[in-house]
């Protein structure tokens, strides 16, 4: 289990965070409760099976959606 | 090819304006109608790209947003041939989520520039010993990194070797700089002002003090309410339901043009926005002025604060007590007081360290069988000799006789708001010592606007005598004095004043009333910013700084009305919008449109109004 932090551009419509949190949601090996969009601080958290799934993998997921990723961190959760 | 026209949006914007201008100007101008329509439908395609490629991507993981409602009604506008409409509010969408970025990035200046105080890279020596620049994240506990003039100190850790002197304002608020030599500790995010230190890291990252107010101020900004969650929910099915009604507007009435104008008018807009946006500012503003809040829950709570109960010590006084007048009784004072240094010097008590200080050096006696009395005092034994050292209720439980004019100097050192200390060796009393501790300056002025911001109840519990607590109470104007409190009735006091209805902040140093300070509706640590009180309360006053105890219920109270405004405004609009419709003949979906996205900026505005809040000086 891995603890993902993701920094994205500044997100200014409250519905991004709904289509952010669905589109993660959606990938294999995301830990459904663990879904965190900060809207004012631009950032998801997210908690993530590293068997399953690559934080780059969660990244593509989100730029997909016309969402810029600046940075990400991941550590042991 | 969806990343370009999504990252060019701002071009497309000014295109489409450009080109809604032109198709009016030959419209009115030149009446040359082809020109109109043509310029009209480019920039209704052109506009409609990017809002399109954002509602398939929505749709394609499950969610209506209004990005799809947009759609629908600017193809169905396009479809009946409407292109005037379908230009103009495809561009209003646009132009109105650009200037939601501009001023929304405003409103979150204040914390961004917390954040940005962050160290980004450090000086770490490597194994051939020499310092290499490398990220700070690259810094392990452990690790010896250099910090040289003007530079960030990038860690917690303690002093290695050198000197210099430091700016911990971004922690404690305090910018003078504090000297350190070796073995100091030093905190991340902090400036190195002079001098060149090398340091050992200690904490790291996230887990340094700067890198816990960080963490602490992002999630306060995006912590939610139960109103909040409540639109939260409350959108998730409302943007789908205005798709609905628009569809069985459509069914009934075969009218495209109303039922696309629903679509429009329907969008939650300024609904979702509104409440974080006052609440990003308002924390931004406690942010920026030593205030630290910890969401919008506590928001709410603070606001509606009537009662304040203080701890006294370290909170209402300055927190170093001091030896203020003192009586002997019989001979033989400085074997006695040598007696009081020893067994005093076993305790960590603030009474204790102003005993100490008062006698300074002196022979010091091996002590034996020491026995603390919770809310007495101790008793030892000192060559051979039984010494009782505490409060008057210690020397009645000693069965140690007062005479007639101790009895006098004890009311009298009372009355003058001294805390005491007897010391009575082998059942005799030897020593009165009055202590006191000096009341913070400015304290009397704040308490005051406290009251004139509807604060009903100033209360100050404490350990010491009841004359002490008086004293403080009449001095400063606080409505109710409690003296002999131990923690446990502190915090009993205040579920009794919860039962009454009260709704109650307490304001404590954090140390030994973090019972009370969980208890209350409303605990405020008064923090150096280091303190562990940090994690505990709900609110933190950096630097100990008492005078923002009125900034901060100031500002609780302004940005929770400013959330209720925003979801007047919210609400409102859309209500008006749909009542237009129904009842008059001007309304369309341009200016719904027009109306949706002014509302949004009202709402964001009306939001960064508090990040200028600061309490008005209505003293007299």
């Amino acid at each position: 289990m891995q603890k993902a932090v993701i920094q994205l551009e500044p997100l200014v419509c409250p519905s991004c965070m709904q289509k952010i949190e669905h589109a993660v949601k959606l990938l294999n090996g995301i830990r459904q409760d663990s879904i965190k969009i900060l809207f004012n601080a631009s950032k998801v958290r997210v908690n993530f099976d590293s068997d399953k799934l690559t934080v780059g993998e969660i990244e593509k997921a989100i730029e997909t959606l016309g969402y810029e990723v600046i940075s990400s961190k991941v550590k042991p959760a | 090819m969806q990343k370009f026209i999504l990252g060019k949006k701002n071009q497309i914007t000014l295109i489409s304006a450009i080109l809604i201008v032109l198709a009016f100007f030959s419209r009115f101008a030149l009446e040359n109608m082809d020109i109109f329509h043509w310029s009209l439908i480019i920039a209704s395609v052109l506009g409609l790209a990017p809002i399109a490629i954002q509602a398939y991507q929505a749709l394609k993981v499950k969610v209506v947003s209004i990005d799809v409602l947009v759609t629908i009604a600017v193809t169905g506008a396009f479809l009946i041939q409407k292109f005037e409409e379908s230009a103009i509010v495809t561009f209003l969408f646009l132009f109105g989520a650009y200037l939601e970025q501009r001023t929304l990035n405003k409103t979150r200046s204040a914390i961004k520039e917390l954040t940005e105080m962050a160290p980004e890279s450090a000086l770490k020596k490597m194994e051939n010993g020499e310092f290499e620049e490398v990220d700070v994240d690259d810094v392990d506990e452990g690790d010896i990194l250099l910090v040289k003039t003007g530079a960030k100190v990038p860690v917690d850790g303690t002093v290695l070797s050198g000197e210099g002197y430091i700016n911990e304002a971004s922690i404690t608020g305090e910018s003078v700089p504090v000297g350190k030599t070796v073995d100091s500790q030093v905190y991340a995010g902090t400036i190195l002002e002079n001098g060149t230190i090398q340091i050992r890291a200690d904490r790291v990252g996230e887990d340094t003090t700067f890198g816990r107010i960080i963490e602490l101020v992002e999630e306060a900004q995006d912590s939610k309410s139960e109103a909040e969650r409540f639109i939260d929910r409350f959108s998730k099915y409302y943007t789908p339901a205005v798709l609905v009604l628009g569809f069985i507007v459509w069914l009934i009435s075969r009218n495209v043009e109303l039922a696309i104008t629903i679509l429009v008018l329907g969008c939650p807009g300024a609904l979702v926005i509104g409440v974080p946006v006052s609440n990003v500012a308002g924390i931004g503003n406690g942010a920026r002025n030593g205030v630290l809040l910890k969401g919008s829950e506590v928001i709410n709570d603070f606001s509606k604060v009537d009662t304040i109960v203080f701890d006294k010590t370290g909170t209402l006084t300055v927190g170093n007590p001091e030896v203020a007048e003192k009586e002997f009784y019989g001979e033989n004072i400085d074997e006695v007081q040598a007696y009081l240094a020893s067994v005093e010097k076993e305790s960590d008590h603030p009474l204790a360290k102003a005993v100490l200080k008062d006698i300074g050096e002196t022979n010091l006696f091996t002590v034996e069988k020491t026995e603390v009395v919770k809310g007495g005092g101790i008793i030892a034994q000192v060559n051979g000799r039984r010494i009782a050292v505490g409060n008057v209720a210690l020397m009645e439980k000693e069965n140690v006789a007062l005479s007639e004019k101790a009895r006098r100097d004890v009311e009298r050192f009372e009355q003058k708001g001294n805390s005491l200390v007897l010391t009575a060796v082998d059942g005799e009393l030897k020593v009165l010592m009055g202590i006191r501790d000096k009341i913070r300056p400015g304290v009397k002025k704040d308490l005051q606007k406290l009251k004139r911001l509807g604060v009903k109840n100033l209360v100050v519990l404490s350990g010491d005598n009841q004359g002490t607590v008086d004293l403080v109470a009449r001095e400063l104007g606080l409505t109710k004095a409690y003296g002999h409190m131990l923690p446990e009735d502190k915090s009993a006091f205040i579920k009794k004043m919860q039962a009454k209805g009260h709704i109650i902040a307490f304001v404590g140093d954090g140390v030994n009333d973090s019972p009370s300070l969980a208890l209350a509706d409303i605990g405020i640590a008064m923090g150096s910013g280091t303190d562990v009180a940090i994690e505990t309360s709900d609110a933190v006053l950096m630097n100990s700084d008492f005078s923002r105890l009125p900034h901060a219920l100031g500002l609780t109270k302004s940005t929770a009305r400013n959330m209720k405004q925003n979801i007047i405004i919210a609400v409102g609009v859309v209500i008006i919008l749909l009542a237009s419709l129904i009842f008059s003949e001007w309304m369309n979906m341009s200016i719904g449109m027009l109306v949706h996205e002014a509302s949004i900026l009202v709402v964001i505005l009306n939001g960064m109004r508090l990040l200028r809040y600061r309490l008005r000086g209505r003293l007299a």
